[in-house]
């Protein structure tokens, strides 16, 4: 099963490479990562996405806490919270492959995702899409027909709903 | 006031009453070297012979000690030659800080001479470690470095400091407020209910079993563990590194368990029904196969690393904290609630154990003509009452310690466990020489094994230690050769060391006492001889050459599909 595991760190040298360190020195997995400065400047919150049954999680949790400049670790999958990752998708609109005129379509699709578009030249699009993980994989697929001349996805970021923390 | 940051070091490390420092001078260390010169008087620097013999040095120091030993070192390969070092410390959850030196901060990252990514390259064998690239910062982490290397699971600390770092000016106000650290809290206190609930498990069980490791020792909890087997009638098992926790000679001390462990402990954790697990962390040289480890007992385990708990084998009753602490709570809930001995209930219990007793699984016999290695630690262990601090290596010779020598007290039992180091034993039986200058330390070791670090015989002569150094010296790498005959065919494929350095002459060259013999009726004159000289003395025995360490569990084999001797 997937989880995504939020982690509050001391914002200093070389944290990252700790955490990082850790999942490759003990054979875990890392989907996704996402590192920037939380609310205070002193410390970042990562976050990151991992797959394992309930031991391989508990030792995840467990050797994280374990790490000295990790301040808190939550498993976010445990409750209630809204995920969210970001995508850049550039896609090729040049005439001739298709019947219709492309760019109208993939216009369309962004319309569907509610995806923006942030940059356009007769070649191609770039459109921003924002969503869960399933969402983003649906975009994706509808406009790979059209060409995705380049991808780059955020990885996903998480809060627990209400209050918890 | 006013300090360099060479002073701040040597300042912090007065306020943390170090007295003793292990090391090796190099460039970017000179500031440092400079002021532990002039600090001499009130701070001993002994000098190793490399960077590795300085770190096991400090490791046996903080074993027989159980303060944080510390090593300085320069630089570049300085730093990488301390890696072992650290590792070995770390595996076997040992407090040392280790101060390296690093190139200046401007050339941090330029390929300077003697620069390595030192931080990068020890974050995974240490508990933590730091770069200090500011002097403002240096007195906080020194002060961080041992609070961390020395609470909670203990462990090495290593802390990088740029060479301008140590020759700039800061302000320094001493110290000794307690470190606290808002990301890092150890538990100490086991959780009373869970506490509560141990109690009421072992008072319900019929097949009772203590399984103690080196947390035992760490924690200093030895009392609290006697008692517990004591006023409960509990009979105890200790891994390699928990041995002389309970005194060896203890009735109720049923051996070592493991790979190497007794008949009768490894049988016990086959068959308990509730297993006691103090301070020890489940290791594959301890379960052999897991699926088959204690597979009828409830399992209670206690230990301050909440990621030892569950990590291999899953647990029914969990308590977190400093396991001297908890042991305090249970024996005090014990008294309290005035809990009988299990004295009756557990009556066929221990008959069984007696049973099992009776195969005498460390049976040898000593002929006339070749030297039994065992003999060897079996009269050194007469001769010096169980009371001698022993170091060794790692191999057959190491084994042969474990199950011979008789400890009789905690703290007195250096080996390296965890990450099995050959090399590690010479060093480390010079930090515990230096730590307890009127005590006798002895280092068993092989003929391989003293090959890893046999350099430190300097250190031995300059600093005049009277350490007695044994070698059961059988021409081969005997584990690995043990390993080849039962699972390899007998393929001794580079496990003869066909040529070795005549040690008798080379403790000569040296300048220590050599001594050497190959008849079984010398022994106990040549350990007499060596063990009354006062200075270091080498004493080189010629034992059998194919002798195998029994019992033996088979890696990935249950505890009770053990290998048994030739004469059993």
């Amino acid at each position: 099963m997937r989880h995504i595991i939020s982690i509050l760190v001391e914002n200093e040298a070389g944290v990252l490479s700790r955490v990082v360190g850790l999942f490759a020195a003990r054979g875990f997995n890392i989907e996704s990562l996402t590192a920037a400065p939380a609310e205070s400047g002193e410390t970042s919150r990562i976050t990151l996405v991992t797959e394992g049954d309930e031991p391989i999680i508990e030792q995840i949790l467990k050797q994280l806490n374990k790490l000295i400049p990790t301040v808190q670790v939550t498993n976010l999958s445990d409750g209630p919270h809204v995920g969210r990752e970001l995508m850049l998708i550039k896609v090729t609109t040049e005439r001739g492959q298709h019947e219709h005129n492309p760019r109208d379509e993939v216009l369309n699709i962004a319309k569907i995702f509610r995806a923006q578009i942030v940059d356009a030249t007769p070649a191609a699009l770039i459109m921003e899409v924002t969503g869960d993980n399933d969402k983003l994989n649906a975009c994706l697929a509808m406009l790979e027909p059209f060409g995705v001349a380049e991808m780059v996805r955020t990885g996903q970021v998480a809060l627990s709903r209400g209050t918890r923390k | 006031m006013q300090l360099t940051g060479a002073e701040i070091v040597v300042q912090c490390l007065l306020e943390q009453n170090v007295r003793t420092v292990f090391g090796y001078p190099g460039g970017a260390a000179l500031y440092i070297y400079d002021e532990l010169y002039r600090a001499e008087k009130r701070l001993t620097h002994i000098l190793s012979r490399h960077e590795q013999g300085a770190v096991h040095a400090a490791d046996g120091y903080a074993r027989v000690t159980g303060e944080v030993g510390v090593a300085i070192v320069t630089s570049g390969p300085g730093a990488t030659n301390t890696v072992t070092g650290l590792a070995t410390a770390y595996m076997d959850s040992i407090p040392i800080v280790c101060i390296s030196a690093q190139v200046p901060v401007g050339l941090i990252g330029n390929d300077a001479f003697q620069e390595v990514d030192t931080v990068g390259i020890t974050r995974s064998c240490t508990k933590h470690n730091y770069l200090v690239r500011d002097v403002r910062d240096l007195a906080r982490v020194i002060r961080e470095a041992f609070y961390i290397a020395k609470t909670g699971r203990p462990g090495p600390v290593l802390v990088d400091i740029p060479k301008d770092v140590t020759n700039t000016l800061c302000e320094y106000t001493p110290s000794n407020a307690s470190v606290t650290i808002r990301s890092y809290r150890p538990t100490i206190k086991g959780h009373i209910r869970q506490v509560r609930r141990a109690v009421e498990m072992m008072q319900v069980a019929r097949r009772p079993l203590l399984y103690t490791g080196g947390g035992v020792i760490l924690a200093n909890a030895w009392k609290g563990l006697q008692q517990l087997s004591k006023s409960l009638n509990l009979p105890v098992t200790h891994t390699l590194m928990g041995l002389g926790a309970v005194p060896s000679t203890d009735k109720r001390f049923i051996g070592m368990l493991g790979m190497h462990g007794t008949y009768e402990a490894n049988m016990a954790v086959s068959h308990c029904d509730l297993l006691v697990a103090i301070g020890a962390r489940f290791d594959d040289r301890v379960t052999g196969k897991i699926a088959a480890f204690a597979p009828q007992a409830k399992i209670i385990h206690m230990d301050v690393d909440p990621t030892s708990i569950s990590k291999n084998v899953r647990v029914d009753l969990p308590i977190v904290g400093d396991v001297r602490a908890i042991l305090e709570q249970i024996n005090a809930l014990i008294q309290e609630e005035n809990i009988p001995s299990k004295q009756v209930d557990i009556l066929e219990w221990w008959e069984q154990i007696g049973e099992w007793r009776k195969k005498e699984c460390l049976r040898f016999t000593q002929g006339e003509q070749i030297i039994e290695p065992q003999t060897v630690i079996e009269t050194l262990c007469r001769l010096t009452n169980g009371q001698a601090i022993v170091a060794t290596d790692v191999g057959q010779h190491q084994m042969w310690t474990a199950q011979f020598y008789k400890f009789q007290r905690a703290r007195h039992w250096l080996t390296s466990g965890g990450l099995g180091t050959m090399g590690y034993g010479l060093p480390a039986a010079i930090g515990a020489q230096v730590a307890k200058p009127d005590q006798q330390v002895i280092l068993v070791t092989g003929d391989g094994s003293i090959q890893m670090n046999i350099q430190e015989l300097g250190t031995c002569l300059q600093y005049q230690l009277p350490l007695k150094i044994v070698i059961l010296n059988n021409g081969f790498l005997g584990m690995v050769r043990q390993w080849q005959e039962f699972f390899y065919e007998g393929r001794y494929a580079q496990t003869d060391i066909a040529v070795s350095p005549d040690f008798v002459k080379l403790a000569e060259a040296y300048g220590a006492l050599g001594l050497r013999t190959e008849r079984p009726d010398e022994v106990e004159a040549i350990l007499r001889q060596g063990l009354a000289h006062p200075g270091t003395v080498v004493m080189d025995f010629r034992v059998r050459r194919e002798s195998n360490v029994y019992p033996m569990v088979p890696a990935g084999k249950a505890l009770n599909e053990m290998i048994l001797g030739e004469i059993l």
